[in-house]
């Protein structure tokens, strides 16, 4: 058996990865929300000088990874390897950071689920003795996922009230053999789950039985209880899918319900601000993480954190074409010392 | 009294679009569709004919008016000019709405530029 | 046997996902809808008592008020309006001809930056064009159905 594997789903880091740097900038709604004070930029147009959504996403992505390598003085070039991927048809906003920053690039497609899905491969290669600096990062943009997935802007429908708001941020994280910590330990990678849920209105619900089957699986593989964990978070489960999970995760025997919340629960003041049944998008989870979180880790006010992205894999097409919608879910242990 | 009735039927047609929303969880898309549909249908049977009558504008305006009038504009022109009436009645009728909607949609596209939500 | 339980799980999954759904406020939406709707069409027969009174004959004023109406619904999109009232409104806004119009302008508006061809000109029918394939065609059954009975 693979030395570094434990249990049937979960990796336990020999030499843990440092997370060395982060930044997180966010659009101008998510910046008048409750986090706001975490983020390092938030723009004030959502088109960033750009002339059109998609470019602003990219543009977005690209400062979020120059700025994280920034803050420790490194430069591109001295990147062995970036991990990204975005929303859009065939991952353009990342593959457009690649080609800017001329930085070795695998390219993921993991719907929401990216966050979580690229730290747990830039910990690896890490761990693995492949990279010194691996970049974590991804992005969403609310307007340009709204025209691919759903409806023409300036279209008059309404909102259900399970639907979720895409969040306009990007996010990254320089993965690094030797740093001071927060330290990736474990990660979890999920399976594709898929309970029948059809309507692309109501994503919590379709991704709720990946989350579970994740925390779970997290559970069993490492011997953890809910309690080791100061915080566990998902990524955009919403107010719907944070529900669902708990209730999944109580009839395996696991209480998640004191310390378990949700990015896209947290990132908006639902009182305030319009957005149903909460957050959603590969920023969404990165923006939190790399602003929020990672600075309670840091201060030490969070200790041992269990984040885990979601992701629902649809497209346009399979929507139409009548498919149920599969969720995705990746947990990553981090702890603030080891 | 135009006003008052003009409301009521718009109004109830709207009512009743919104539920079958809400119901079925149908796209407004399909709303459109199955509406100007039944205005076909329901004026061709001569069900929309008394309603227009009554509610006037709170018939013609919602889109069964547009779907009422492309079947009215089908029939009539069936009858004065046979069989390629109906292929040519409807959209005779309906032509002004028709061409309104390409050419202004055109126009406003060309001038403004989307907006992102709040 | 594997399989079955399987599908177990999966039906009383939807029933749980439907119980913890959140109820839209389906009296106040219905509400909305019966007077946006309702005002909307009492701004069209204003427009209509208007031409009439300029002398158009019965039968015609409808493509007049058509054609106003539609510049109205296709402006306030234009302008970011139209949008906001269908939040509120639903299908008080979607089932007027304003919202037809509305159909049309939004993606045409959202796809300029695909170019004049493949992005306005190709994108102004994807919610409009069904309705027109739908409606005329419809309306073409109707007349080939009245010739043959009458």
């Amino acid at each position: 058996m693979a030395e570094k594997k434990i249990g049937l789903q979960t990796v336990k880091f020999k030499n843990p990865p440092s997370i060395v740097s982060t930044a997180s900038i966010v659009g101008p709604k998510e910046g008048e929300g409750p986090l706001r004070e975490y983020f390092d930029l938030i723009i004030s147009d959502d088109l960033y000088d750009e002339d059109s959504w998609e470019k602003a996403e990219s543009k977005m992505a690209r400062e979020a990874v120059r700025m994280a390598l920034k803050k420790i003085g490194m430069t591109p070039d001295r990147v062995d390897y970036l991990f990204e991927g975005d929303l859009l048809n065939q991952i353009t906003s990342s593959s457009f950071v690649a080609r800017d920053l001329k930085i070795p690039f695998f390219g993921l497609y993991g719907a929401c689920s990216t966050m979580t899905e690229s730290l747990s491969l830039a910990a690896m290669i890490t761990d693995g003795g492949y990279s010194d600096y691996a970049v974590a990062a991804t992005s969403s943009h609310f307007s340009s996922a709204e025209r691919q997935f759903r409806f023409p802007l300036e279209l008059g429908t309404q909102r259900p009230p399970t639907a979720q708001w895409t969040v306009t941020g990007a996010g990254a994280a320089v993965v690094g053999r030797n740093g001071e910590g927060p330290y990736i330990t474990y990660v979890t990678t999920g399976r594709v789950m898929d309970f029948g849920i059809k309507d692309a209105n109501n994503m919590g619900a379709a991704m709720a039985p990946a989350a579970a089957d994740t925390i779970i699986r997290h559970f069993k593989d490492t011997g953890f209880k809910p309690q080791d964990y100061d915080l566990i978070i998902s990524g955009d489960l919403g107010q719907v899918g944070r529900q669902l999970t708990i209730d999944m995760v109580k009839e395996n025997g696991y209480d998640i319900s004191q310390n378990f919340t949700d990015c896209g629960i947290e990132i908006f003041d639902s009182d305030r601000q319009d957005v149903h049944a909460g957050a959603s998008g590969c920023g969404c989870s990165a923006v939190v993480f790399c602003g929020y979180l990672y600075s309670q880790i840091k201060k030490g006010n969070i200790k041992r954190l269990l984040i885990m992205s979601t992701g629902a894999l649809l497209s346009p097409t399979s929507t139409q074409q009548g498919e149920s919608i599969p969720g995705i879910a990746h947990a990553v242990a981090i702890e603030g010392r080891i | 009294m135009d006003y008052i009735r003009a409301f009521l039927v718009g109004g109830t047609i709207c009512l009743i679009g919104q539920i079958l929303m809400e119901k079925t969880k149908l796209t407004s898309a399909r709303i459109l569709v199955i509406f100007v549909t039944a205005g076909v249908i329901l004026g061709a049977v001569g069900v929309y004919k008394p309603i227009a009558e009554f509610g006037r504008a709170g018939a013609s305006i919602p889109l069964t008016g547009f779907g009422y009038s492309l079947a009215r504009g089908a029939i009539e022109e069936v009858q004065k000019n046979g069989i390629i009436g109906a292929f040519t009645g409807g959209i005779k009728a309906a032509s002004a709405g028709m061409a309104a909607a390409v050419f202004f949609g055109y126009i406003m596209a060309l001038i403004f530029k989307p907006r992102t939500k709040n | 046997m594997e399989r079955s339980k399987e599908e177990e799980i999966k039906k009383d999954y939807l029933k749980m996902a439907e119980k913890v759904g959140p109820s839209s406020s389906f009296l106040k939406n219905c509400a909305a809808a019966f007077i946006v709707g309702g005002l909307i069409c009492d701004v069209g027969q204003l427009v209509m008592n208007y031409f009439l009174s300029l002398g158009i004959p019965k039968d015609e004023v409808n493509s007049y008020v058509a054609a106003v109406m539609i510049f109205l619904g296709a402006f306030l999109t234009g302008i970011g309006v139209y949008d906001n009232i269908g939040k509120h409104a639903g299908a008080g806004s979607i089932v007027p001809i304003t919202g037809f119009a509305n159909s049309v302008v939004s993606p045409a508006m959202e796809f300029k930056r695909e170019g004049y061809v493949f992005g306005v000109g190709a994108k102004m029918f994807v919610i409009a064009g069904p309705v027109l394939v739908y409606g005329i065609s419809a309306s073409i059954i109707v007349g080939l159905i009245y010739y043959f009975i009458r």
